[in-house]
C-alpha cells in the first residue's frame, strides 16, 4: 500500500495514454463481455436442459409434424415416464419486429414436464379453464407492457388470421439462464382452428425413468416407429438444442475467432503503450535503483501498472456491458436469454488480468535489468 | 585532510582500483590503480577534465557499478565484493545521491519525492512524514511540500532532490555535479547548504565538479587525469 501514491502517480503521468490504453482495455472487454452474452443466449438451452428428457420430432424435418396419436404409443414404452407435445404458433404481436416464441401446448402435461418454470396455481387453473387462454413469460409481459386480464391479438404467419388470446398468468424462472420469452396456449385452440393440419403436433418431449437408460429409450422409439408414414428422430434434449444452434452455423467458433483478434489486437497496443511508457521513464528507474529500489520491487510496480491499467478497463468494459443488457435484447426475440453471465464475468477479469500482465511483462523486464550507470550516462 | 589519517579510521578507503569498459575489441582503462582515504565529515571535492573517470569513481563508491579490480572499503566493508542484491540493499540504507538534474520524479510532490527511498524501510506512515519533514526543513522548503517539480526554481529541485538523499540519514552523500545547471547565486545556494551539511550535520560529503569555485567549499580536492587520481589540492600525492 506504501508504494500505492508511486503507482498512482505513474499511472496519471499521461492522461491522454492513460485514456486511451484504459478506453482500449474498455472496448475490448465491452465486446468480450457482448459476445460472451451472445454465446450464452444462444446456448442456454444446452445448459438448462434436462438430463431425463428427450426430444422425438419427425425424422424427416423438424417443421415436419407427427401424429397426436404418437402420444399413447410413447407412454406405452418401457422406460418412459411422461410424455408431452407442442406445436410452433410463428405468430407475430402488431408487427413482425414483435417476434417472441409461441407454442401450442398440451395443457394436460406440459407443466409437469418442465419444473423449472414457475406459474402460480390460481393463474394455472385460469388458464386451464379459458381455451382461449395463454401463458405469457415475464420477460415477454414486461417487454410490451402487457397485465393478466389483457387480450392479446397475435397475427398466424404459418397459419392463417388473427388469433386472440387471453393472458391468464405469467410464468417465471428459477434459474437466469431459463427462458422467459415464451407465450403457451391451449393445443386444442390450435387443432380447433387448423383442419388442414388437425390431430398433428410439432415434436414431443419424453422424460425417460432413468437418465442412464436414455440412449436405448431413444433407440427404441425409433425403431418402433421405423418403417411408418412418419418416421421418428429422437434425441436429449441437449443434443436437440445443439443442434438447433448448429443451424446459425458455428457460433462459439465466430465468436472465438472475434475474440482472439480483439485480445491480441489490445496486448499489442498495450504492450506498445507499455514500452513507451517505460523507455521514457529510464531515468527515474534508474534513480529509483539507485535509491536501493531492488530488481523485484521494479518488476512489481509495472507489472502492477499494467495490471492497473487492464483492471481499470476491464471493470469499466464489463460494467458498460452489464447495464447494455439490463436495457433487454435488442434483437427484439433473437436472443431470449440475454443477460452478463459470471462466468463471463469471471473469464473477462481473467482474461484482463492476463493481457495486462503479458503487456507489461517485456517492458517491465527490461526495466529490471536496466544498468543504473548506462541509464543515468543516457540523460 | 582526508589522507594524512590512518586507514583504519577512514570512513571510505580505496585500494587499488581499476576500471575496464570494453567497446567491441578495445578495452578503455577508465581509473588506474586508484588509492584513496576519506574520513567521516569530510567534504571531498572530485575535479578533472571531461572523461577523466570522476562520475566512474563516484559511481564505484555509491555501489552503482563493480570495479575491475581492487577493493572499496566502507565501514570496514568491501562493497566490491558484494552481489548486486547485497549492494542494493547496502545502497538504500548507505548512501544519499544528488544528481546534476536533480531527477526528482515530475509527477510526484516535494513530499512524495523525499519520501521515496523512506517506502524501502520499515518506518510506519507517520514516521515517515517525521523524517520527510525534518529533511524538507533542513533544506529550507518546508512551506513547499505539495509543490511538484515544475512549480519549483532550478534551485529548490536541487534541495528537494537533497533532501531526498539525507532523508534515509545515509552515511554519506555522492553529489555529481550538484550545481552544473544552476545559476550562480544559486549555485552558491545549494554550494552553502551542501557545507552546513558537512559541518552541522556531520556527514561525509563527496562532489564531482568541474567548477572550481564549487570545489573551493570542500575541504579536500583530488584531481583525476585520464584515470589516474594524481593530487589534492594541498598538492599531497593522492
Amino acid at each position: 500500500m506504501k508504494f500505492l501514491p508511486l503507482l498512482l502517480a505513474n499511472i496519471s503521468r499521461k492522461k491522454m495514454r492513460t485514456i486511451l490504453t484504459v478506453g482500449s482495455y474498455t472496448v475490448a472487454l465491452f465486446l468480450f463481455g457482448l459476445l460472451g452474452v451472445i454465446d450464452m443466449s444462444f446456448n442456454q438451452g444446452l445448459e438448462v436442459a434436462g438430463v431425463d428428457r428427450l426430444i422425438v420430432r419427425n425424422k424427416t424435418s423438424l417443421i415436419m409434424p407427427l401424429p397426436i396419436a404418437y402420444k399413447e404409443r410413447l407412454s406405452q414404452i418401457k422406460g418412459v415416464k411422461d410424455v408431452t407435445f407442442a406445436s410452433w404458433f410463428g405468430g407475430v404481436y402488431q408487427e413482425p419486429k414483435n417476434f417472441f416464441a409461441q407454442f401450442a401446448i398440451d395443457v394436460d402435461t406440459y407443466r409437469n414436464m418442465f419444473p423449472e418454470f414457475e406459474i402460480p396455481e390460481d393463474q394455472w387453473d385460469a388458464f386451464v379453464r379459458d381455451r382461449q387462454g395463454c401463458i405469457v413469460g415475464r420477460k415477454t409481459l414486461d417487454r410490451f407492457g402487457w397485465k393478466i386480464g389483457d387480450r392479446i391479438p397475435i397475427q398466424a404467419t404459418i397459419y392463417r388470421g388473427l388469433w386472440e388470446f387471453n393472458i391468464r398468468g405469467v410464468y417465471d424462472a428459477k434459474r437466469e439462464a431459463d427462458d422467459t420469452t415464451q407465450f403457451w396456449f391451449h393445443f386444442n385452440y390450435l387443432n380447433e382452428r387448423t383442419p388442414f393440419i388437425k390431430d398433428y403436433v410439432g415434436w414431443y418431449t419424453v422424460r425417460v425413468h432413468n437418465p442412464d437408460n436414455a440412449a436405448q429409450v431413444t433407440k427404441i422409439i425409433d425403431e418402433r416407429f421405423a418403417n411408418s408414414s412418419f418416421e421418428t428422430t429422437t434425441e436429449t434434449e441437449k443434443a436437440f438444442m445443439a443442434g438447433f444452434v448448429k443451424q446459425f452455423g458455428n457460433i462459439k467458433l465466430i465468436i472465438l475467432i472475434v475474440g482472439s483478434v480483439v485480445m491480441f489486437t489490445l496486448l499489442l497496443i498495450t504492450g506498445s503503450n507499455m514500452s513507451l511508457s517505460i523507455r521514457e521513464r529510464t531515468n527515474e528507474i534508474a534513480i529509483l535503483k539507485a535509491m536501493g529500489f531492488s530488481p523485484t520491487h521494479i518488476l512489481t510496480l509495472i507489472l502492477a501498472e499494467s495490471i492497473g491499467y487492464a483492471v481499470i478497463g476491464g471493470f469499466l468494459g464489463l460494467s458498460l456491458c452489464n447495464l447494455f443488457t439490463l436495457a433487454g435484447d435488442p434483437t427484439n426475440g433473437l436472443l431470449p436469454v440475454f443477460f452478463l453471465s459470471n462466468i463471463t464475468v469471471i473469464l473477462g477479469v481473467g482474461i484482463t488480468f492476463m493481457v495486462g500482465l503479458i503487456s507489461g511483462f517485456i517492458p517491465a523486464l527490461i526495466a529490471m535489468r536496466l544498468n543504473i550507470v548506462q541509464a543515468l550516462r543516457s540523460v | 585532510m582526508a589522507n594524512n589519517r590512518q586507514t583504519q579510521d577512514s570512513l571510505i578507503t580505496v585500494k587499488n582500483i581499476h576500471k575496464n569498459y570494453t567497446r567491441g575489441s578495445e578495452t578503455i582503462e577508465v581509473l588506474k590503480d586508484v588509492n584513496l582515504n576519506i574520513h567521516k565529515g569530510d567534504f571531498v571535492a572530485f575535479m578533472g577534465p571531461s572523461g577523466s573517470g570522476k562520475t566512474t569513481l563516484l559511481n564505484l563508491l555509491g555501489g552503482l557499478d563493480f570495479p575491475t579490480s581492487g577493493h572499496i572499503l566502507i565501514d570496514g566493508r568491501d562493497i566490491a565484493g558484494m552481489s548486486s542484491k547485497k549492494l542494493t540493499a547496502w545502497r538504500a540504507q548507505h548512501v544519499g545521491f544528488i544528481f546534476q538534474l536533480y531527477n526528482l520524479i515530475p509527477v510526484m510532490t516535494a513530499f512524495q519525492n523525499v519520501e521515496l527511498p523512506l517506502l524501502l524501510t520499515r518506518l510506519s506512515k507517520k514516521e515517515r512524514r517525521r523524517h520527510v519533514e525534518t529533511a524538507l526543513a533542513i533544506v529550507g522548503l518546508s512551506d513547499r511540500m505539495s509543490h511538484y517539480p515544475r512549480q519549483l526554481s532550478g534551485g529548490q529541485e536541487q534541495r528537494v532532490a537533497i533532501a531526498r538523499a539525507i532523508v534515509t540519514d545515509p552515511a554519506f552523500l555522492l553529489c555529481d555535479e550538484p550545481t552544473g545547471d544552476l545559476d550562480r547565486k544559486s549555485a552558491n545556494e545549494i554550494l552553502d547548504l551542501l557545507t552546513r551539511l558537512v559541518n552541522e550535520h556531520e556527514k561525509t560529503l563527496l562532489m564531482v565538479t568541474h567548477d572550481p569555485l564549487a570545489a573551493k567549499n570542500a575541504g579536500t580536492r583530488f584531481h583525476l587525469e585520464k584515470g589516474v587520481l594524481t593530487a589534492n589540492s594541498q598538492g599531497e600525492t593522492a
